[in-house]
């Protein structure tokens, strides 16, 4: 399990994530709700899970021997549709209907609308016991696949989650990683101010799991730390990725208040109008390097 | 008299028929589907032996799952075992699950689909001496609520274990309600059991009133409809054991001839049997129904005895009821 990475393949990957980043803002205007700065945080790893990490096949999405993607925060789901769709699980023009009647793209995830989702979420913190029962019956099965499991910070608060982890703790499951969006807000304003969670390393490491920190809008740097969680065997490992939300469009850059809201339904303070938040955003979408030529 | 075909206990009206707890039953019953079925898996939240959990978990610790005193997380985990095509049962007490774990329960299992089966154990006030804390008397109306998850109540000790393999039968989430005290065995091995349909257990000629009863309260309906024949009250009782589906045509043909019905349950009479039968009742035949169970109130501490006597669910609170339906009808 080496990830290798070379330095044409993390460009790629950059693009792809500007990319996403792009067809989730046209996504949200079009559906008129959603949550805009999660999503734009989590592009990073996400395109580098369906395009490196994940072991799996877009046109196979029952495959029995496919690595897992267990989403415990869906209400970010609108970058999940967009890395399925660049993947070729769907039609990218199915994007547009986010949140519509007859959608398979429901408000939140919901298993059974659209294969390759794994499990159904939306009120938070289920998705880690979820994403343990499928690591549970990979052992009872003898198969390979690997679990990836991701998770919101403001999401830790909700108390049966370390139900899960003490659980995860005490049977040493390495054949799970869980990944936390650590972006520091949450709806009602920043995590620190709302309900502290730091020390949070301490936290996962007291729950007896092997915990990583690392930048989560560097690709480079979070393929790096997954190729050092998969290498922990004797306790299960969580990577605290520190991410920027709303990352790529400066006016909603580490702003809470991009949570829950999608361009164009409010006037934000310090935010374009809100006809032309969408438009404004999509022209200021820049790669990790730079601004991109438009 | 006792229907003659349904093969029951012929000692259930004696003062020493045999008791046993019905969640023995779920015990026995994990066990033969855990043999029959490598798919089966148990997980426990730190009530393995109070729930029998442990005679599966003895025989087969593979597959068993020990989470500690965590229900979310056990339903939850439950869920995803389940997606990956594992048939796990989940036990505990009803109040903490379904309790504490319904939204659990209803994302990841009853709108995720996922083939779980939930056993709530310690249900209703004959729970006894713990309390109205460790007291489920309103899981039924919580779960009925749901979309998607059948419900079982079984009446005695034999019929839990047929329950709980008849869970196995399809794929469907399944609630299935367990109680802590011996009670009467009414049953008998070669009584048939099918999941969705209800079995009328007292028949005679002329009924007056038909008693719908589930779980081990059938046994005090049962004694009240002797008790009312000898004053000439002709009762029908009928055992339903499966909640969710209803039965709903065999509920409207036993009430074709008497067109009065009594519920009978361990549960708030809100939301549980009384509330499925009313709701059936309203839409295709109204008529009159009286509801015996706990009315509207937490119960308390007490022997199971004392306390269907104080909270009017026993065999006179039975008989009550029947000659008030009978007075209302028109």
């Amino acid at each position: 399990m080496d990830f290798d990475l070379t330095d044409q393949k993390i460009i790629e990957l950059e693009e792809k994530a500007v990319k996403a980043r792009e067809l989730v803002i046209e996504t949200l205007v079009e559906a008129g709700s959603g949550h805009s700065a999660g999503p734009l945080g989590m592009a990073d790893i996400f395109t580098a899970l369906y395009f490196h990490i994940l072991n799996h096949d877009p046109k196979n999405p029952e495959w029995s021997d496919r690595d897992r993607l267990i989403l415990s925060n869906g209400h970010i789901c609108p970058i999940r549709y967009v890395s399925m769709a660049q993947a070729g699980y769907f039609p990218i023009e199915e994007l547009k209907t986010l949140r519509k009647l007859n959608s398979r793209l429901q408000g939140h995830p919901h298993r059974t609308a659209l294969p390759g989702l794994e499990t159904t979420s939306g009120p938070l913190g289920e998705g880690i016991s979820q994403g343990i029962g499928v690591a549970l019956a990979a052992g009872l099965d003898k198969k390979k696949y690997h679990t990836y499991i991701i998770a919101g910070d403001g999401e830790l608060e909700e108390g049966n989650i370390w139900e899960s982890i003490m659980f995860g703790g005490k049977n040493k499951m390495d054949n799970i990683t869980l990944i936390i969006d650590r972006n520091n807000i949450q709806i009602d304003g920043f995590t620190e101010i709302v309900m502290p969670l730091e020390p949070l390393k301490n936290k996962f490491e007291a729950f007896n799991w092997e915990a990583f920190e690392v930048d989560g809008n560097n690709i480079r740097a979070f393929v790096d730390t997954i190729r050092e969680a998969r290498a922990v065997h004797e306790k299960p490992t969580v990577i605290i990725a520190h991410t920027i939300p709303g990352k790529g469009v400066d006016f909603m850059e580490n702003d809470f208040r991009w949570h829950g809201n999608p361009p164009d339904i409010a006037d934000v303070p310090g935010a374009p109008p809100k006809g032309q938040q969408g438009k404004v955003a999509l022209d200021e979408l820049r790669t990790l390097q730079g601004k991109i030529e438009k | 008299m006792l229907n003659p075909n349904l093969h029951l206990n012929p000692k259930i009206f004696d003062s020493d028929v045999e008791t046993a707890p019905t969640r023995a039953g779920y015990g026995k019953g994990l066990l033969e589907l855990g043999g029959k079925n490598p798919n089966v898996v148990v997980l426990s939240a730190d009530l393995t032996e109070s729930t029998h959990s442990h005679l599966f978990a003895e025989k087969y610790p593979d597959r068993f799952f020990e989470v500690g005193i965590g229900e979310q997380n056990m339903a939850a985990i439950a869920a995803g075992l389940a997606v990956t095509g594992k048939i796990p049962f989940i036990a505990s007490y009803a109040t903490f699950s379904p309790g504490k774990n319904w939204e659990t329960i209803r994302t990841t299992i009853a709108y995720n689909q996922a083939n779980v089966k939930i056993a709530g154990h310690h249900a209703g006030v004959m729970t006894g001496p713990d309390g109205a804390t460790h007291q489920a008397t309103e899981d039924v109306a919580i779960i009925r609520a749901l979309p998607g998850i059948e419900i079982m109540v079984a009446c005695d000790s034999i019929e839990a274990k047929k329950a709980t393999i008849a869970s196995c039968q399809t794929d469907s989430p399944v609630y299935l309600r367990y109680t802590r005290d011996k009670t009467p065995i009414m049953t008998t091995e070669q009584t048939p059991f099918e999941k969705g349909k209800n079995q009328t257990f007292w028949i005679c000629t002329e009924p007056i009133c038909t008693i719908f009863a589930t779980g081990y309260l059938l046994h005090e309906a049962l004694l009240a409809a002797r008790e009312l024949e000898n004053e000439q009250i002709n009762t029908l009782v009928v055992n339903v054991s499966t909640i969710k589906p209803l039965d709903e045509d065999g509920i409207l043909n036993s009430l074709s001839a008497t067109r009065a019905a009594v519920t009978v349950e361990d549960h708030q009479v809100v939301g549980g049997l009384a509330g499925a039968i009313s709701e059936l009742l309203a839409l295709r035949d109204p008529l009159p129904v009286e509801f015996v169970g706990l009315q509207k109130t937490f119960a308390e501490s007490g022997t199971p005895k004392e306390l269907i006597k104080k909270y009017k669910m026993d065999k006179d609170a039975i008989k009550t009821a029947v000659k008030k339906v009978i007075a209302r009808k028109t």
